[in-house]
């Protein structure tokens, strides 16, 4: 491979930008081979286009925001041969969860209700919480892991994720609010309640 | 009376749209008597700001 030689890092930097890039594009299409291939593409595109970077920091900005496009790309052309709407079991026991959060009543259950996380910036800042976050990504449904993503990660806009999903916005906003409320119980059973802060 | 399963819907909606204005104060009523449901409007932001990190960590170079 010649053609690390083209743009002003080492290759060892090179492997490390690659390795985050895989990780990214991996937790979004849940695919090694899909998720390999959009990171080539995008190391590809920025190849081709090797201009003066200051550093590795600004390159690694730059093919970050390629390789984001790379995935929505690798999505669209997988969602003309799935159906995201079908309910996996996984999402049905999701929204079992969901219900079984509330007393007859529609009102909480006491032992559900939704708990103070305190200060988001304190939580942010340790680095044992975002193990945590990345494997309750990683436990939800593909489906709605994926719808989830393009609205959160790639920043679609809730319309424009319907579109591209070809689903109602009824039946998006019905995804939407299980990733999520799926996600926030999986952060308050283990992080937010998991006990005091190990020692 | 807003049911605190539907204030969930509306909350998680609300990320996605500006809610209109009858909706809004449907939930901010309920949002004044229940705790819970005020904690769940926080931990929705909280989750957005989470993701927006996690991008911006992801893509921004590492130690």
């Amino acid at each position: 491979m010649t053609a690390a030689a083209t743009l002003p890092i080492a290759n060892a930097d090179l492997d490390a930008i690659r390795r985050d890039m895989l990780k990214f594009a991996h937790l979004q299409l849940r695919d090694r081979a899909q998720a390999e291939d959009a990171v080539q593409e995008a190391l590809l595109a920025a190849f081709a286009n090797a201009r003066n970077f200051a550093g590795r920091a600004a390159l690694k900005t730059w093919v970050f925001a390629i390789l984001k496009n790379k995935i929505v790309d690798s999505l669209r052309q997988r969602n003309r041969t799935i159906n995201v709407s079908a309910l996996s079991a996984a999402d049905e026991s999701l929204d079992q969860a969901f219900e079984a959060q509330f007393k007859a009543n529609a009102h909480w259950n006491p032992g559900a209700r939704p708990s103070n996380w305190g200060d988001p910036e304190e939580t942010l800042r340790q680095q044992a919480f975002w193990t945590v976050f990345e494997a309750c990504l990683e436990h939800l449904p593909e489906n709605t892991a994926r719808v989830f993503m393009m609205r959160e990660f790639l920043e679609f806009e809730t319309p424009e994720v319907c579109q591209e999903l070809s689903i109602t916005t009824s039946n998006c906003n019905v995804i939407l609010h299980r990733a999520r409320n799926g996600l926030r119980r999986c952060l308050e059973k283990n992080w937010f309640s998991a006990g005091e802060q190990p020692c | 009376m807003l049911t605190c399963k539907n204030a969930t819907r509306m909350l998680s909606e609300a990320q996605d749209r500006e809610l209109v204005l009858s909706e809004k104060m449907q939930l901010e009523m309920h949002l004044a008597l229940c705790k819970g449901c005020r904690n769940y409007r926080k931990q929705m932001k909280f989750l957005r700001q989470t993701c927006r990190r996690f991008v911006e960590e992801s893509s921004k170079d590492g130690a």
